[in-house]
Formats: C-alpha cells, structure tokens, sequence
C-alpha cells in the first residue's frame, strides 16, 4: 500500500498517523501513575486497563507509522527528543488531581470517539480497520468518563469546585487536539481524512457542551480555536515524562525489546 | 474439531486441529479456535518455489499483551508439524474480532470454569447500548441473573467484574465488544 501512495500523501498520513499516536501514548503514561493511587481500587483497576488500552493502541498506530516510512515502531515511541513528539497540548498537563484526570479524560475521550468515527470511513484501509476496532474499546472509555463526570458534578462541594476549575485550565489546550495539520489538504484530497479537522471540532463542542450545561458546569468560551502551535508546544513536564518513559529503552541503546 | 470453514482439505484440518490445542495465555480454560481468534488459514505457492502457510490471528484488543505470545505459539506449534515450506502468522483487524467470535463450546467452557460468557451482541454494536449491556449477567455457578456490577474494567483488558447477589460470589464476564 505504501508503495502506491505519493511522497506528499504518504507525509501527510505520517503526520496524521504520529499525532494519533502520540496522543495515546502520551496520554497513557500520565494515566498509568494512577495505577495504585486512584480514589478507590475499583478505578485503580480501571485507570491501568484504560491506560493500557491507550499505550495498546498507540502501538498500533507506531507500527502502521513504522510500516510506512520503513522505521521501527519502538525508535519512534522511545527515541525520539521531547520536541519531535506531536501529541495536542491537552497531554502536556501532568496527572494533577482526579478532578483535573476526569475533565481532561472527558474531553479527550469524546475527542478520540469523533476522531475514530471519522477514520472508519478512511480511504487507507489499514486505517479504517484500526479506527473501527479501536472505536469500539473507546465505548467503554466514554461511558466511564462520562459517569466520571456526572459524580463530580452532582457532588457538589470540593469535587465540583476541582472539576469546574480544571475544566477551565484544560479548555484552551483541548481545543489543540483538532489543530490543522500541515498535510491535512492532502490527506482530505485523497480521502484518508474523510472529514476537516476544524469540522470535527464542531462536532465535538456540541456533543461535550450539552452534558456539561445539563450539569450547570461552566462552559469555557468556544469561540476560540486550537492555537496554531498546539501540538508542537511542549513544557518541562512532558520533558520530565519523556525522561521517564526514556529510561528503560535509554539505558540500553542497543538491546532488543 | 470441525473447522469453522468448511473445508475437505486434511492439511487445512489438521492446522484447525492444532490451533485448537493452543490454550489462550489469558483464560487456559479456551483454545484459541474456540476464542475466535483465528481468520484464515491458506496455503499459497511461494514466489520462489515451496508453499507458505498464512494463519490471520485477530486481536481481541488491540493493546492485549498476550498477542505476541500467541503469534510465537502459533507459530511454533504450526512449523513443529512441517505442514509447509514457511509459516506466516499475520495481525489483523478486519473482519474486527468481536466477543460474538467465542464459539458455542468457547462460551460453554467459560461458564464451567467460573467466567461468565460475554452478552451476545450482534454486528451493528456501536457501544449506544452499552450501559444497558453492562447490567446484564448471569451467575456462572448459581445460574441468576440478579447480579450487580462492580467494575467494567477488569483484571486483564477483556473482563469486566461483576458481584452474584444470589450466590454471593463475585465472578468476571467477558466483555461484550
């Protein structure tokens, strides 16, 4: 297949392919500190299978990026520096507080659902495929954050005030999420992204606005767009991840995983 | 062991057969034919003479940990027979597994062995009627349905945990997906 593609569409499905993946994969990192420490067992249990899950399916993603450009699944995750990384500026936030996991999971959730429902009808097969086998895990990921969301909300108190207040901090960075990719005239042109980014972006406001007004939760501004640079931004705390998902594979440069 | 496609060729058979020896590295208690893991199995002339055995193994999740294990065993089960010049186990996602794969004897041998079979769903599930599904489960060891669920996610990416208010034991479901 990758044979077939032009050289400016097989960049732009790269592109594409690496903010997918990086996305889940950074995101399960930070969720993956929860294993142990969550508010109760049953979400200890519930984070580290979500979060494996994500890692789970940026792997799949790697290895059709890998396939693609003739690299190494593992060399993309592990070796790259923390500025290659392209994952929206919504996973550049640390683990923070539970509050602060549920907005963030809730948005990102909905996010990746659309996104997904979009690739199912890719041109590039392998894409569709994954998209259509990846969007039906996703279902149990939606359902629990959206629970999530509902108990923090309807328990009034420190849990709402945390919920309302990291919604606020997470809005603008969540927005990066459906921030226009370079190749993405391309890739709409051959109908690997059957639809724009920008258009699932609305999409995704409806379907997130409605929940939290019914909840009396403040919804942030949407007018404002993702900022051009949301997913090449990163801070010292996705620095500071990248060290630790780096170590095991740094320490031994040459070894086979 | 019948092949799930019907086939009169014996080489085709006999790889069936093997593969249904192969015990699921997660749940022993089902082979991985039962699981429903299994695609096509083909043989095809080789380019530069010889025949090559392609067996397709279909993820039960993408990120489940036990799909490189059961690659290698399949792999290594099927080259011990020397049924083929070269054996090729190959990922793949479509036609997507979905827990409605677990053959009847699957589903059975899940029940016996303490884990309830996951709720049949059907091809059009797009997750909208998830809640609903999630609430439905029978007790492997008293057979009730009054069962409360604990937890949808489990001790593995597959299971979900649920408590028989019966029997009063908890048990896991397989995950209708």
């Amino acid at each position: 297949m990758s044979d077939e593609l032009p050289a400016a569409t097989r960049d732009a499905l790269a592109e594409l392919l690496l903010t997918l993946a990086d996305d889940e994969f950074v995101l399960g990192f930070w969720d993956s500190e929860w294993t142990g420490i969550a508010p109760m067992l049953e979400e200890d249990v519930a984070m580290s299978s979500i979060s494996q899950d994500e890692i789970g399916h940026a792997r799949a993603w790697y290895e059709l990026l890998a396939g693609l450009t003739d690299d190494d699944a593992d060399r993309i995750a592990f070796g790259r520096e923390p500025d290659a990384y392209r994952h929206a500026a919504l996973m550049n936030h640390p683990r923070t507080d539970w509050a602060f996991t549920v907005a963030r999971r809730y948005l990102y959730e909905h996010a990746d659902a659309l996104r997904l429902e979009a690739l199912m009808r890719s041109s590039y097969a392998p894409m569709a495929e994954l998209a259509a086998k990846m969007r039906r895990e996703e279902t149990y990921h939606l359902l629990h954050f959206d629970v999530w969301l509902k108990r923090l909300a309807e328990a009034g108190g420190e849990a709402r005030e945390r919920l309302a207040s990291a919604m606020d901090r997470v809005w603008a960075d969540a927005q990066a999420i459906f921030a226009p990719l370079e190749g993405e005239p391309v890739l709409l042109e051959a109908g690997i992204l059957p639809e724009p980014l920008a258009a699932l972006r609305t999409t995704w406001l409806e379907r997130v606005h409605a929940p939290l007004a019914a909840l009396g939760l403040p919804v942030p501004e949407a007018a404002s767009g993702p900022a051009a640079d949301g997913r090449r931004k990163r801070t010292d705390d996705f620095a500071w991840l990248h060290s630790q998902f780096t170590m095991v594979a740094r320490s031994e440069v040459a070894a086979t995983w | 062991m019948v092949a799930p496609v019907p086939t009169a060729d014996p080489r085709t058979l006999a790889v069936w057969a093997a593969l249904d020896e192969i015990a699921d590295p997660e749940i022993p208690a089902i082979s991985l034919v039962e699981l429903g893991v299994i695609g096509e199995v083909a043989f095809t002339p080789r380019d530069g003479g010889g025949e090559r055995l392609t067996v397709d193994l279909l993820p039960t999740f993408v990120g489940c940990p036990a799909i490189d294990v059961m690659q290698v065993q399949i792999g290594e089960r099927l080259r011990a027979m020397q049924i083929a010049d070269e054996v090729e186990v190959q990922l793949r996602f479509a036609p997507p597994w979905t827990s409605d794969r677990i053959t009847p004897d699957g589903r059975e041998k899940l029940r016996v062995s303490g884990f309830a079979p996951p709720v049949l769903i059907g091809p059009s599930f797009d997750g909208a009627e998830l809640q609903v599904l999630l609430g439905k489960a029978t007790c492997p060891y008293c057979g009730s349905r009054n069962a409360t669920l604990d937890n949808p996610f489990g001790p593995t990416l597959c299971r979900a945990i649920y408590h028989c208010d019966d029997c009063n034991q908890p048990f896991e479901q397989f995950k209708a997906i």
